[in-house]
C-alpha cells in the first residue's frame, strides 16, 4: 500500500498534476485472441504482473497474473486470454489529478490501473506507484532547485562583493489612491529579502512594517517612494511621500487615533493602528512631517544573527 | 487541527488550493486587517476568518504569512484576488455561517485563538 504523506505540498501538487503527465505511455498490450499459454511469457519478458488486453486501442479488461495462476491450477485446457480476463476494470482518466490515482490504489490495493482518454474511451496508458512517486520527486526537485539558485545567488552578494562596506539599495513606488495595488511594494519586498538570506521572521516583520507604510501612503498621497538600504547588519527602510503631512505626530502616533475616511475604514485599514504596529515591528522608528509638504518614515531593523547569509559584529 | 476537519465544522467550500491534511494551530476572526498584522503570532498556521473578500485580505494574508483564509456569509474575492492567492499558494475557503457562527463553531470544538485561549 501507497502510504500517502501527510506533506501540504504533495497534496497540492497531488491536486496540480494530472494522471496524463504521470502515466507510463510504454504500453504493452494483449489481443484478446491470445492464448493463456503465451500469457507467461508477455509478462515475464516484461517483468509486469498484469497487462491490459486490448482490440483497436479499446480497453477489454485486464490479466493478470493472479488469473494465470488460477488458471494453471485448474489445470484446464488453453483458451482465450479474453475468457479469463477481469472485465470488470477500475480505470482512470487522463484529466483527472493525481490524487484520484493514489487514491484509488489505496482503496483497491491494484499495483496499476490502465488510463484512459476521456472523450474517446481510448486507452492511453497505465499508472503505478512508481509512476506516480517518480513524478512528484521530479516536479518537487525542479520547485526546490529554482528556488534554491534564485536563493543561493541573492545570498552570496555580501560575500561576493569586495569592499569595506557593501550595502544595497532598493527602491519601490506606490501609486496613491490605487488600493487594489497596495501591498505590491511590501509584498516583492519581501520576497527579496527572503532571497537575500534574510531570516523569515525578520522578513515578516519588515514587510508588516511596510505594508503598513505602503497602505497610509496610498490612502493619505497622491503617491510615495520606498526606499531599502540592506547592509550586513540591518536593514534601513525609508518610506517618503507628497501627502498632506501629519500635523501633531504625537496624536497620530495614539493607538485608535485616525483620520482616514470612510471608504478606508470599510476595507478593514484605517483604524489608527498603522503607525503602532509599524512601531512594533521595527526596531527603531523616525517620522518627521511637514504640512502641506509630506511625510517621511525611517524604519530600523535589526538583522541578528539568525540571518544566514552575512555575519553580524 | 487539520483543514479537513474545519472544512467540515464549517461546511466550507474551497475556492482555491487544498491540502485537507494541513494542520491549522490558530484561529484569528477579525474585519480589521490592522489588527491581524499585528496579533497574528509570528511562525504559527493560523485561519482567517474574515467578512473582507477584497485584495487587501489576500494581500495581509501573504505578508503576515496565514496560510488559509475562510470568507464568512458565503463571500468570495474576485477572480483575479483568486489568482494572487493561488500565486502565493494561500488556501481560500468560503462558509455561509457568518463570522460570530463560524468562531463559536470552531472555538467549541477545540481551536485557540490568536491569544491562545481556547474551549475548557
Amino acid at each position: 500500500m501507497i502510504t500517502y504523506p501527510k506533506a501540504p505540498k504533495i497534496q497540492e501538487l497531488g491536486y496540480e498534476l494530472k494522471v496524463r503527465q504521470a502515466m507510463n505511455r510504454n504500453l504493452i498490450t494483449v489481443e484478446p485472441r491470445t492464448s493463456m499459454s503465451k500469457l507467461r511469457g508477455v509478462l515475464r519478458s516484461n517483468r509486469i504482473s498484469g497487462v491490459p488486453v486490448t482490440r483497436e486501442n479499446k480497453l477489454l479488461g485486464v490479466i493478470c497474473v493472479e488469473d494465470l495462476v488460477n488458471w494453471l491450477m485448474s489445470g484446464a485446457k488453453d483458451c482465450a486470454i479474453e475468457e479469463k480476463m477481469s472485465k470488470d476494470v477500475v480505470t482512470l482518466c487522463a484529466d483527472e489529478p493525481l490524487v484520484h490515482a493514489i487514491n484509488k490504489l489505496q482503496q483497491y490495493g491494484f499495483f496499476h490501473f490502465p488510463v484512459l482518454e476521456r472523450e474517446s474511451g481510448e486507452l492511453l496508458g497505465t499508472i503505478t506507484r512508481e509512476d506516480i512517486i517518480r513524478k512528484l520527486l521530479q516536479k518537487l526537485e525542479i520547485e526546490y532547485r529554482e528556488e534554491e539558485i534564485r536563493r543561493y545567488r541573492a545570498s552570496h552578494i555580501f560575500e561576493d562583493i569586495m569592499a569595506d562596506k557593501t550595502s544595497l539599495i532598493f527602491q519601490y513606488y506606490i501609486v496613491g489612491q490605487d488600493f487594489n495595488r497596495a501591498g505590491e511594494s511590501s509584498s516583492a519586498l519581501k520576497k527579496s529579502l527572503k532571497r537575500l538570506g534574510t531570516h523569515p521572521d525578520i522578513a515578516r516583520r519588515v514587510a508588516i512594517a511596510v505594508y503598513e507604510a505602503e497602505m497610509n501612503v496610498v490612502i493619505y498621497a497622491r503617491g510615495g517612494e520606498i526606499t531599502v538600504k540592506v547592509d550586513p547588519n540591518q536593514i534601513r527602510i525609508e518610506v517618503e511621500d507628497s501627502g498632506p503631512g501629519i500635523p501633531d505626530i504625537e496624536k497620530a502616533m495614539r493607538p485608535g487615533y485616525s483620520t482616514a475616511p470612510e471608504w478606508v475604514r470599510e476595507l478593514g485599514f484605517g483604524a489608527g493602528m498603522g503607525l503602532n504596529n509599524i512601531k512594533k515591528c521595527a526596531d527603531e522608528m523616525n517620522i518627521t512631517s511637514t504640512v502641506g509638504k509630506g511625510t517621511r518614515l525611517e524604519i530600523y531593523v535589526a538583522t541578528k544573527k539568525e540571518s544566514v547569509s552575512y555575519e553580524v559584529k | 487541527m487539520n483543514l479537513g476537519k474545519i472544512r467540515q465544522i464549517l461546511r466550507a467550500e474551497v475556492i482555491v488550493g487544498s491540502s485537507p491534511d494541513r494542520e491549522i494551530e490558530v484561529c484569528c476572526a477579525c474585519d480589521l486587517m490592522s489588527e491581524v498584522l499585528s496579533c497574528v503570532p509570528t511562525g504559527s498556521s493560523c485561519l482567517l476568518l474574515t467578512n473582507l473578500a477584497h485584495s487587501q485580505t489576500i494581500r495581509t494574508a501573504e505578508i503576515a504569512e496565514i496560510p488559509v483564509i475562510c470568507f464568512v456569509r458565503g463571500r468570495k474575492p474576485e477572480s483575479q484576488n483568486i489568482k494572487l492567492a493561488k500565486k502565493n499558494g494561500l488556501v481560500l475557503l468560503s462558509t455561509y455561517f457568518s463570522l460570530y457562527e463560524a468562531s463559536g463553531r470552531l472555538y467549541k470544538e477545540g481551536m485557540p485563538g490568536c491569544s491562545g485561549s481556547r474551549v475548557s
